[in-house]
Order: C-alpha cells, then sequence, then structure tokens
C-alpha cells in the first residue's frame, strides 16, 4: 500500500490505484460524474479536478486518472480547485439545465446562476454508457460521434444500434438518467437507441429474461441443444 | 543504384556523383514549392522544357524542379546557374529570353530581377536580396538547390555526411551528448530539449522503441514543416536515422497531415531511395545498424499534432489524448518508450552532428540555440519562409526582412505561435525572438508562424477566428475545452454583433482561465491565449465594440453601413449588378440618358461588400 | 464498390487493423465518400466493432459519410487567408452556389467545404478546386472561377487539351 496525503489527511492506496478512488473511500468527497468503478477512468467531466503537490511542483489534475505515488499532497478543497470547478459546474449546467441530477450538484457547489444562452441538451457526454458496454459488456453497440462541440453519443449511423443486447447496462450507469428502457409483453426497448428485442419467456416462471438473438447466437456458439434456454438461469440452479 | 554497405563506398558514390556535375556549366532551377504552384511554377517548367528541346544549343543545359526557395510572394521563382541569378515573377512566355539572354549569354533581364523598394536598383542574386540577406539559412537553404525526389541531388550538396560519422564514429551516448551540447530544442513549439529527451527515452526499459517525427503542422498560417519535408525530406529523414541509433530504435514513423500530399509523396520517394541504397533497413552501411520508416497520414485533425493524440492516431484510433503523467517517452506508441519530434527539429540533427555542438552553438541566443524557420504571412511585403538565428528581433524580422507592410498602412500587432500563441503589439517588436522571451508576454514562438496584422484588422474579430478554429478542433472529451472553447466562441461573436457589455470582458477572462487550468492537453491549455492576449493589449478595441457599438477596422459587420457617394458616383452601375440581393437601384448613364446615381437600401443590404469591390471609382464608402 | 476492391486495399496494408485510417483514406479517395455497406464490410474483415468505425470516420474531417460533388472547393481559412479577407470569399461562393461548407449542390457539382489551412500562406487567399491552387483570390474573381468548373452540356470539361 502506498502512503500519501489528501487535505492534510494521511491515506493509503494500491498500487494501481487513482486519487479519486482513494479519497472516495476515505470518505472525503470529490463530486465527480464520469468515474465508475466498473470501468477505467476516462477524465471526461473534469469535476474531480485537485492540486496535487508533487516534488515541489503542484498541478492541477483530475484525481481519476492521476495514480496512486509515494508523499504527494492532494487538496481538493483549495481556492483555485473551487473556482474551477463551479465553472466547470456552470458549464455542465449550460448544457444540460433541464437535468435534475445536475441541477441539484450545482445548488450543493453553491452555482445559483449560468452566464451562458442554455442549451436543451440532455447528455453530459460522459461517455459511460460506451465504456460499459465496450469494456464490461463487449457489445460495441454506441460511441461518442463527431467532435468538438459537435460531439455525441450515439449508435452507428444514428440508427438502430445492430449490436445492442438489451442488457440495460447503460440505463443503469447514466448519472443522469437520460437513458430509458420500456418493456411491454415480450419486448424489450432501449429507447434512446431505437433498439427493440424479442425476449424470450423462461417455461418455468414465467419471465421474459434475455433476448432471443442473444440467446441463439449463445447456443450456436456454445453448441448447446435446442431447448437449452427454455429455462432462465435462476430457474435452473 | 546499388547498395551501399560501407562508408567507402558511399564516398565513392559521391565523388561519382560530383564528377558529373560540372559546377559551371549553367543550369535552371524552378521553385517547385506549394506557394509557387499557386502561381503556376508548372507552366513555367513545361515552357522552359520546351525551350530546352528544341533549342540546338540547349546540349548540357540542366533543369531542375526543387523544394521551396522562401521567397513565396515573389513566385514563380528561377534562379539561373552559375551565376545564382534570380528572377521573381517569372511567367511562361519568359522562358526563351530567359534561355537565350542569360543562359546563353550571361545577361540579366532588367523587369524580371528583384527591384530594390526604395533604390529602385536591380538585384542580380539571390543572396543580395533584402529577403535574403539577414537570414541564415543553415536548414532551408539547400532546398533551392535539390530536386527533392532525387536522393543524388542531397548527396551532391553534403547529404549523408553525418550518418557515417554518427555510426562509426561516435556511441549512441556521445551522440545524445552532442546533441544536449548543442542545446537542440523542440522546433514544434514545446521547445523542450531535444537531447533530454533522447536520453530518457533510451533509458526507459525496453526492447522496442519509436522515433516519430511530427509533420501535423496544424497551425493556419504555418508552412515551415511543409516546404522542409516537400523541399529536402532527405535531410529529416537523415535527422531520424541517427536519432534512432542514439536512442536504440528500429522502427520509426513519420506523420504527416493529409492535408500534404505532395509531403507525403516526397517523403514516400525518399524512403524508397534511402532503401534502395542501403541507407534505411538492415545493416546500414555495413554498421550493423537495422531501422526502418512508414508514413502514416493524418485524417484531418489539429489535435493530432498532440503527441499522444498522434501516437493513438498511428495505432487506428480517433486523436483523443491522454493525460501524461507518464511520459510518451517511457510509454508510448503501442505502450512503448517512443520519441516524438518536428520535423524541423530532425533536420538540425544532421547539422549539429555534421558541424559539431560548438559551432551549432555559436548561433543563437543563451537559452536557445541555432536557427528557426518563420512563416511571415499576413499584411507584410514579403510573405514567405524566412530562416534567422535566434535572439533577432521581431522589428528586424518584419521590416528588414518582411519589407514592412504593404500599401503604406500602419503596423498593428503580430500573431505568434497560431492558436495557442498571443498578439503582440507595436511597442513590444524589439523582443528578441526566442523560446523564453515571447511567453513572457503572453505569446509564445510556438512553431514558427508569424501573422503581420495592419490597421484593417480587428482584433476582436481575430480573437474569435482562433475561438471557432479552436472550438472546431478540440476533440471533445474535456468539458472544460469543449464547452469553454464554445462558450468564448459565443461571447466574442455576441461583441462583435453588438450584443456585447462590458460584463463579457470579465466572463472571457475567467472562462479562459478555467480552460487552460482545468483542461487535459495543450490544445485546452492554451486555448484562451488569443483571446487573453487581445484584451491585453486591444482593450479599448472590445470597449469600442461593446460601448460605442463601433469596429475601428471596418470588419465587423453588424457595425458597418456601406453607403455610395452619390457627388462621386459615375453611374456605370457595376455595383448594381454585383450586388447578390438586388438592394442597389439607380439609372446607368448612357449616350442619351443623364442616369441617376446609384443608391444602396440599407434595409437589403447584407454588408457583403461586392459593391465596394466592383466601384472603380472610389464611390462606394464603408462607415 | 465491389467488395473485391475493398479487399484489395485491406490486402495493402496487410490487413492490419491499425492500418484502418490509411485504410479509409484510401477508401475515401477512390469513392469521395465512404459508403455505408463499405464500412459495415470493413468491420467484418478487420474485426474492428462498427461502433469504432464509426467513431473514426466522424471524427477526422477528411472523411465524407455523403457523397461528394463532382468539383471539391476548398476556401482556406487560415490565419493569414483570414486576414487578407478569407472570409468574403467563403461569403461569396455560399452566394454563388447556395450551399453552405460541408453542404453538395443539388445538382451534385460542388461541394463547399472550408479547410484551417492550406499552407500555401503568400498566395492567400486562397482556394483549391480539385487539387487546383487558385492564390490571391477575391469575392468579385469567384464567380469568373467557378464558371471553368460549372457543368456544361456542350462540352465536357475534359475538351480542353
Amino acid at each position: 500500500m502506498i502512503p500519501f496525503v489528501i487535505d492534510g489527511q494521511p491515506v493509503e492506496g494500491k498500487e494501481s490505484g487513482n486519487i479519486l478512488e482513494v479519497a472516495l473511500d476515505a470518505g472525503i468527497e470529490i463530486p465527480h460524474l464520469c468515474y465508475n468503478e466498473s470501468v477505467k477512468p476516462y477524465g471526461a467531466c473534469r469535476l474531480c479536478l485537485v492540486e496535487v503537490g508533487r516534488r515541489g511542483r503542484s498541478k492541477m489534475t483530475t484525481s481519476c486518472t492521476y495514480p496512486v505515488m509515494e508523499g504527494i499532497e492532494v487538496l481538493t478543497q483549495s481556492e483555485k480547485v473551487l473556482r474551477a470547478r463551479r465553472m466547470i459546474m456552470e458549464l455542465i449546467l449550460a448544457m444540460c439545465p433541464g437535468d435534475k441530477l445536475i441541477q441539484d450538484m450545482a445548488k450543493q457547489m453553491g452555482v445559483e446562476e449560468v452566464r451562458f444562452k442554455r442549451d436543451d441538451k440532455d447528455c453530459i457526454l460522459c461517455g459511460l454508457c460506451a465504456r460499459v458496454c465496450d469494456e464490461v459488456v463487449g457489445a460495441h453497440a454506441i460511441q461518442f460521434a463527431s467532435r468538438g462541440d459537435r460531439r455525441e453519443m450515439m449508435p452507428p449511423f444514428g440508427e438502430e444500434a445492430q449490436s445492442c443486447i438489451a442488457c440495460g447496462a447503460c440505463v443503469v450507469v447514466c448519472p443522469v438518467d437520460v437513458i430509458k428502457m420500456k418493456e411491454e409483453g415480450d419486448e424489450r426497448t432501449i429507447l434512446r437507441w431505437k433498439r427493440t428485442v424479442k425476449m424470450k419467456k423462461c417455461k418455468i416462471c414465467g419471465n421474459y429474461f434475455a433476448p432471443w438473438f442473444q440467446l441463439e447466437k449463445f447456443r450456436e456458439q456454445a453448441k448447446l441443444t435446442k431447448d437449452f434456454f427454455d429455462v432462465c438461469y435462476t430457474c435452473r440452479t | 543504384m546499388r547498395r551501399l554497405s560501407s562508408t567507402q563506398e558511399l564516398e565513392k558514390l559521391r565523388d561519382e556523383i560530383l564528377k558529373k556535375r560540372d559546377p559551371h556549366q549553367p543550369f535552371i532551377t524552378v521553385c517547385g514549392g506549394t506557394g509557387c504552384h499557386a502561381s503556376g511554377c508548372h507552366q513555367v517548367v513545361d515552357a522552359f522544357k520546351k525551350v530546352l528541346h528544341e533549342r540546338v544549343k540547349s546540349n548540357g543545359v540542366g533543369l531542375r524542379v526543387t523544394g521551396c526557395h522562401g521567397f513565396c510572394e515573389r513566385g514563380p521563382l528561377v534562379v539561373i546557374h552559375p551565376q545564382k541569378i534570380m528572377y521573381q515573377r517569372v511567367k511562361p512566355e519568359d522562358a526563351p529570353a530567359i534561355f537565350q539572354e542569360t543562359v546563353l549569354k550571361g545577361k540579366g533581364i532588367e523587369n524580371l530581377l528583384y527591384e530594390h523598394p526604395t533604390t529602385g536598383e536591380k538585384i542580380n542574386t539571390e543572396e543580395d536580396v533584402p529577403f535574403y540577406k539577414k537570414q541564415m539559412r543553415i536548414i532551408f537553404g539547400n532546398n533551392g538547390s535539390i530536386d527533392p525526389t532525387q536522393i543524388e541531388d542531397y548527396i551532391a550538396v553534403g547529404g549523408y555526411r553525418a550518418l557515417p560519422k554518427a555510426l562509426f564514429t561516435m556511441k549512441p551516448e556521445e551522440i545524445i551528448k552532442e546533441v544536449k551540447k548543442a542545446n537542440l530544442r523542440g522546433r514544434g513549439g514545446g521547445g523542450f530539449p531535444a537531447g533530454l529527451k533522447w536520453e530518457q527515452c533510451r533509458s526507459a526499459p525496453s526492447e522496442i522503441r519509436y522515433v516519430i517525427c511530427n509533420a501535423d503542422e496544424g497551425d493556419p498560417g504555418a508552412y515551415m514543416d511543409r516546404s522542409l519535408l516537400e523541399g529536402n525530406p532527405h535531410s529529416v529523414l537523415e535527422g531520424m536515422i541517427i536519432g534512432a541509433y542514439a536512442i536504440g530504435s528500429r522502427e520509426g514513423y513519420v506523420y504527416v497531415r493529409n492535408e500534404y500530399p505532395l509531403a507525403v509523396e516526397n517523403i514516400g520517394i525518399a524512403i524508397r531511395q534511402a532503401r534502395d541504397l542501403g541507407l534505411l533497413g538492415k545493416n546500414i552501411l555495413g554498421s550493423g545498424f537495422e531501422f526502418d520508416v512508414k508514413v502514416s497520414r493524418g485524417g484531418g485533425a489539429f489535435v493530432c499534432g498532440e503527441s499522444t493524440a498522434l501516437m493513438a492516431s498511428i495505432e487506428g484510433n480517433v486523436g483523443e489524448p491522454r493525460a501524461k503523467h507518464i511520459h510518451t517517452v517511457i510509454s508510448g506508441l503501442w505502450e512503448r518508450p517512443s520519441n516524438l519530434n518536428n520535423v524541423e527539429t530532425w533536420a538540425n540533427v544532421p547539422v549539429i552532428i555534421d558541424r559539431g555542438a560548438d559551432w551549432y552553438s555559436q548561433i543563437g541566443t543563451e537559452g536557445s540555440k541555432g536557427t528557426k524557420i518563420f512563416s511571415l504571412v499576413g499584411k507584410v511585403n514579403n510573405t514567405g519562409l524566412v530562416e534567422v538565428p535566434m535572439g533577432i528581433s521581431l522589428r528586424e524580422i518584419v521590416y528588414d526582412i518582411g519589407g514592412g507592410i504593404p500599401g503604406g498602412k500602419k503596423f498593428k500587432a503580430i500573431q505568434t505561435g497560431g492558436p495557442s500563441g498571443g498578439c503582440i503589439p507595436e511597442s513590444l517588436m524589439d523582443l528578441p525572438v526566442d523560446f523564453d522571451r515571447l511567453t513572457e508576454v503572453g505569446s509564445m514562438m510556438g512553431s514558427g508562424g508569424m501573422i503581420v496584422m495592419d490597421e484593417s484588422t480587428c482584433m476582436v474579430d481575430l480573437a474569435k477566428y482562433f475561438m471557432n478554429f479552436l472550438k472546431d478542433e478540440s476533440c471533445g472529451k474535456c468539458t472544460s475545452c469543449r464547452e469553454g472553447t464554445k462558450r468564448m466562441h459565443e461571447l466574442l461573436t455576441d461583441i462583435t454583433e453588438g450584443r456585447g457589455t462590458m460584463d463579457h470582458i470579465d466572463l472571457l477572462e475567467e472562462l479562459g482561465w478555467v480552460t487552460a487550468e482545468a483542461s487535459l492537453c495543450a490544445l485546452g491549455g492554451t486555448a484562451p491565449n488569443p483571446v487573453l492576449s487581445t484584451i491585453r493589449y486591444f482593450r479599448d478595441e472590445y470597449k469600442e465594440h461593446i460601448i460605442n457599438k463601433r469596429c475601428p477596422a471596418k470588419v465587423c459587420r453588424a457595425f458597418l453601413k456601406y453607403r455610395i457617394l452619390s457627388d462621386v458616383c459615375t453611374m456605370c452601375g457595376r455595383c448594381a449588378k454585383a450586388c447578390p440581393v438586388e438592394a442597389i437601384s439607380g439609372k446607368t448613364r448612357t449616350k442619351k440618358e443623364k442616369g441617376i446615381p446609384f443608391k444602396i437600401d440599407e434595409q437589403k443590404c447584407i454588408k457583403c461588400g461586392m459593391c465596394f469591390e466592383s466601384c472603380k471609382f472610389e464611390a462606394v464608402e464603408a462607415q | 464498390m465491389e467488395s473485391s476492391e475493398i479487399d484489395a486495399i485491406i490486402k495493402q496494408y496487410r490487413g492490419e487493423e491499425s492500418a484502418i485510417l490509411a485504410i479509409l483514406q484510401d477508401l475515401q479517395a477512390k469513392e469521395k465518400y465512404l459508403p455505408k455497406e463499405a464500412l459495415e464490410y470493413l468491420g467484418e474483415k478487420l474485426h474492428i466493432p462498427l461502433n469504432k468505425i464509426y467513431r473514426i470516420a466522424t471524427f477526422y474531417r477528411a472523411f465524407s459519410l455523403k457523397p461528394r460533388g463532382r468539383h471539391e472547393i476548398c476556401v482556406c481559412m487560415g490565419t493569414a487567408c483570414h486576414v487578407r479577407g478569407a472570409q468574403r470569399i467563403a461569403d461569396q461562393m455560399n452566394l454563388q452556389l447556395g450551399i453552405r461548407p460541408g453542404e453538395t449542390t443539388e445538382d451534385q457539382n460542388f461541394t463547399l467545404e472550408t479547410v484551417n489551412c492550406l499552407g500555401v500562406c503568400a498566395a492567400g487567399p486562397v482556394v483549391a478546386i480539385d487539387g487546383q491552387y487558385f492564390g490571391k483570390m477575391s469575392p468579385g474573381k469567384v464567380e469568373g472561377t467557378l464558371k471553368k468548373f460549372r457543368s456544361d452540356k456542350k462540352e465536357g470539361l475534359n475538351a480542353k487539351a
């Protein structure tokens, strides 16, 4: 375990860890949006900024991407940090003024007014949905497209996300809850990606438990019997 | 061309090449740089080819299309050897006369010679032209003598002399020491000591290391790297081979902007020719050292000039930078130690090895050794590429070399360092140009772009222009950069369209600070510089836009009014014809009718300025 | 586009995944845009998921997902050209052609683009049409320059030697 200091408080982190996770574990609150334990840190939202002092030099950086290092001194509430953090919050609020979570976060930070023209976007471009889809689920259904102020999260060509398996991971991970899922009869739809899949019903409990086509794919690949997936996992065990 | 397996064989080849070239034999060089392309050098070349083909006395007269000569304002440029008589603004129809008078008889043709702007004196040779006089063209000078697609030309001027010296008489550590001694600093804008970078890369534990040439020159207005890569690709290649040997790398990449197809082509040809001769590949010159180079094309993204974004691009990803807590010299391309240097930096290496660090460090200032190539463009008489020793003042560059401002207009500012830099006003023109001095005043030397501006440039509009560029080129990952540049652009647009308030200036400064502090890479990190420096030195101009709703430079259209002076109007009707929205009415004067002076309907006017352009009698006024 | 043509391009780069950018550039140069089916095919052949290919295709300005016109007009908006009035030239193009940068005329003849610097600063303002450079442009010269490229039923553009 590697020792260092956050806001004057001694802490410890494991070798491949980052400052943010150590801080959160130690009960030190650093606001963040694009960080999630299940995926690699990305450093997009810039809210988790801290000042890191190392070898006599200080630098402002995102705590989620900064590796744990012996002897570094981290400041999470310095004047510089707060000044930058507030402006970033204001920029995000200007981008997505309708998001409840963003509104609450801003209020908590003391960001009252928005001095910019309000957009009407809902996505905060944190990338968590795509990162989970790529890194954890492996479906590779959505990604960022374009760059700069035209950057947006979408399935290829803006059409129905063909490789989406409607697992719902993106729905769960989205910090501002703008990816909605709908279940109607034997169909599940991830609305934002225009993806509707037919779900397979368990012969025993009657629940719709997974998309048809996905199960078919597994069955073929693993050369399983035709009725292998007629019973859901829960009922099988 | 057979493969060379020793230094002796290389020197033998050099002798053979030189023997075939009679220094007294006349030959014609035509500048084939991109600037001259745009001025029609191809037709000039074709015209000369025709003349040489047809005339009996043309036997033995050579014709060479060379790399960029640098004096782009006066292209197409032709230099007749051996006298080195320089002709400027040459047209295809001049070819026969040039052949007849200059090549055969050695006489100069008056109207094609450069004329001194104040004395009116006609100047015969290139080196006497004021534009070239104060330059020190140790890197760029060879461009005018070589055909970039012929390796023999490079060998003939002494190329590939440093390489055997490095491979056979110096150990890798000694080469690094020499480069450190010369204090070669990165020419791409960062100014990081190259020798130190090489050392760090060499000492990073790994079997595989990469050397990379950054030819993604993205600063608008800068085209030094382009001209160097197009015009003398071997100088860059030789530098890379020496560097690879010093660092311990077997694989190199040249990453070129896709907007530079000729550079891509010429470096490709150079690599193939070097390979054929055994200067690339296995067992180079019999030294046992192995190294080869691949060319990678950019996809049209300014951010790919950033080292981690560039490497991501070579790996087949989008050009999104990553945090550099672990430097690229330790973990870069495919997580291997990688040494990235700019085109011009690499081109300095053979010069340093060949002539020695002691000689090299006599040029320049204490902290900035050697020369720098700048692109001097904009509102300046002698636009082109200039190479000068570091420490020369801005004033000397703009006036002594650049020939001052055209049309007798007044100098206003010079933008250095591109979108990462800032503007420098008249009061600071005596500042020496080097890595450190310009940074002190809120700009930077950057990659070398120098844009001269006069009284007809609006500084607020310029800041808006740069912010537009940056918000377009931002990769979009960081909230602070993506939203920061977008909102700064919005605020500047408001100011230039009459909706500005004094609060906007404070907000711009605040936003600028956050964008710089909070963003991941140098794009966001330096994005506010153009805005902050124009506010610093031209605050009054901002105030004029905000408080008086006026643009002193008459650029911002929201504040312009076009008016036809009825007593000057000759009623020719040109303006009405040119107007795209039919906002001008009047009656043309004919032999029979008197005509009615033309008038602009303010409601319909879209302020495109076509009437102003089309009027030959200066009857249209912009207020 | 035939899949064999795409295969030929892929073969040049020995099917390396990291060559995706170069492959896309060759494809763009050949077809003047990146057809959807070609991208899907590429993804399969190179084992790159389509979401990554689409991301790359939309990130880099060199690529176009919509077919481009017969003639590509590039107005240089580099700083040197800007200072010499490039915006007015872009505006004039807009007026003459009725399209904005990034768009193609209805008759598929012209695509208008702006580029951030062509590297021909001394001749600014510069406009490049099909790779041919026109230096020292002015709003007044736009119409005449465009005329050379306007599609004419009577005479093909290749009629000139």
